[in-house]
């Protein structure tokens, strides 16, 4: 009885600290948020002008913003880009992973593997002139080729996840499905495609933040097609909120608000996505 | 060989090579087109000539190319070794014995989420106008000037907001590790009177050093890409001071005229990447081993 007393006293402290830390992350969001709905005429220089709430809630400065940064239609890029590029990620990352990770015995194979996975220590800056270039002779400088070029960048990361996975998974499944006649192609979207749903929804979930928040890609790539992402929105329009700091911060909470709700709604699937792709 | 092993060896070959050509057209190609670009004057337009090692050679001369490397590798080295320390220590507070452990696990993951360019934005206007005023409010006059337009410390605020996206990130790994180490260890280590500072050191530290691997790798390959907080908090500046590599290869490159001067800067900075993260690895699994 003694011991869970102390370990109860000290544990009051741990909680005290963890809540005072908390405000490192609550503060930006809060001021965000003030700053967002207020007019400019309620900005003052003193922190109280800045930080107070403010008088009237009023969704005008988000009206705004969503005319000045062409919301509605980042929005669906976004969507689409991120949606389609988990979708694509998902069927051709497992496939290549079931391949690679089924033919460890061949060189070939071994080598397709290093060869692939050996991409993941290119980084972008060698590679984003020479692709803003091909893109623009191939006709892929629009969001079509964004969503190629995460389907190559995230394949080395991808591939060794699910080849890794695979290992888990033993053949007997596959061959039980040969005596009854199945082809492998068949074999592995019926058996073995369904069976690596935990590494789809990490999958999914790493690559779903990575393509969500990506600026360098479609700036590099979509510049010249007048298209946004929802962060590339922000940057381009950056200029045109001037000094009105209402404004942007209405058109920074807007673009946070998706993946706000998202985090909401999937917290323990974005956790484990993520911890599991750093771990593994 | 039998039928069937000839249709499930053509069927992973049929798998492989249209993936295969996708992965060579996108990576392997610019990879290459990029190394030869770093051979001549190109300005990203026009007719270019080849130029042998010039670019290599003024690259090691070139004054803000060295400022750049250095401002990296100082940002990419103390912000790891403060993100690491900031992580451990709110893992170990979070791995404890509280209530609503769900909650703030989760509050604190919520930095990590956020795209960068615009947590960037955010904080660009709170160094700029909530520091100064807090300073003025408290009088400290040290920071009555916002710290992004001092060349000297404008690193700091870089730094400030990777470690506020990375700590979220680096200590959900640290719960990770800190749940592999079975409660027995504890009471085990606790009978020869290791507890506090002692049971760190001895006892849960040596067990998660996988995970404490794993995040030196992540920070470091991560903070030394860094680029959209650079492009939210200082467009590289005051007077050049916090170009990172990638900023400075993609400015100057992409717009500047220095097409194929920026090729061998990214050729070069290529090679960096994979000698530190080669080295990294061979570093950590030998320390592995030693368990």
């Amino acid at each position: 009885m003694k011991n869970t007393s102390t370990v109860g006293k000290s544990n009051k402290t741990v909680m005290v600290l963890l809540i005072l830390g908390l405000s490192t992350i609550i503060f930006p969001l809060y001021m965000t948020v003030v700053i967002a709905f207020k007019q400019p005429s309620e900005m003052t220089n003193s922190i109280s002008g800045i930080l107070s709430l403010p008088k009237v809630w009023s969704l005008d400065n988000f009206r705004e913003a969503m005319e000045v940064t062409d919301f509605w239609n980042s929005l669906k890029n976004s969507l689409l880009i991120s949606g389609l590029t988990v979708g694509l990620s998902i069927l051709i990352h497992s496939l290549m992973g079931y391949t690679l990770g089924r033919n460890k015995s061949s060189k070939f194979y071994n080598f397709v593997y290093l060869f692939i996975v050996s991409g993941m220590f290119v980084p972008f800056a060698i590679l984003m002139m020479p692709l803003a270039k091909q893109t623009a002779e191939m006709g892929l400088a629009n969001w079509f080729g964004v969503i190629l070029l995460y389907v190559v960048f995230y394949m080395p990361m991808n591939v060794m996840l699910y080849s890794g996975y695979l290992t888990n998974i033993p053949l007997a499944l596959e061959e039980a499905a040969r005596v009854d006649g199945a082809s492998t192609w068949l074999t592995y979207w019926k058996i073995i495609f369904p069976i690596m749903r935990p590494m789809h929804a990490t999958v999914a979930v790493i690559t779903a933040l990575a393509v969500w928040n990506d600026v360098m890609t479609p700036l590099i790539i979509m510049a010249g097609s007048s298209e946004n992402t929802l962060p590339l929105a922000q940057l381009n329009f950056q200029s045109q909120f001037g000094t009105n700091y209402n404004l942007a911060f209405a058109s920074y909470l807007l673009s946070l608000i998706p993946i706000l709700v998202f985090y909401l709604i999937c917290q323990k699937q974005i956790l484990n996505g993520v911890v599991n792709g750093a771990v593994k | 060989m039998s039928k069937h092993e000839n249709e499930r060896k053509r069927t992973f070959l049929l798998i492989t090579i249209p993936i295969l050509a996708l992965f060579i057209c996108f990576n392997t190609i610019p990879l290459i087109r990029g190394a030869m670009y770093s051979f001549t004057n190109s300005r990203g337009f026009g007719s270019h000539d080849w130029v042998g090692l010039r670019n290599y050679i003024d690259l090691f001369s070139d004054a803000r190319v060295g400022k750049s490397y250095l401002f990296t590798i100082k940002l990419a080295l103390v912000t790891t070794v403060v993100v690491n320390v900031l992580s451990l220590i709110l893992a170990l507070g979070l791995n404890s014995k509280i209530r609503a452990k769900g909650f703030f696990r989760g509050a604190y993951f919520l930095p990590n989420i956020l795209g960068a360019l615009v947590v960037g934005y955010i904080f660009n206007y709170f160094f700029t106008y909530i520091v100064p005023a807090l300073a003025d409010l408290t009088g400290i006059q040290a920071l009555g000037s916002s710290i992004l337009s001092s060349p000297s410390k404008a690193w700091i605020g870089v730094m400030i907001v990777c470690a506020w996206q990375a700590i979220a990130m680096n200590t959900i790994i640290y719960i990770s590790g800190l749940q592999t180490v079975p409660e027995d260890v504890y009471e085990a280590g606790g009978l020869d009177g290791a507890t506090g500072w002692k049971q760190f050191k001895h006892l849960t530290f040596p067990l998660i050093i996988p995970f404490f691997s794993i995040n030196m790798v992540l920070c470091v390959k991560n903070f030394l890409m860094v680029f959209d907080q650079i492009i939210a908090l200082t467009k590289g500046g005051p007077a050049q001071s916090t170009e990172s590599i990638s900023y400075l290869i993609y400015n100057n490159g992409m717009s500047g005229g220095q097409f194929g001067f920026q090729s061998a800067n990214a050729v070069v900075f290529f090679i960096v990447i994979v000698v530190i993260s080669v080295a990294q690895m061979k570093f950590s699994s030998s320390k592995e081993e030693q368990l």
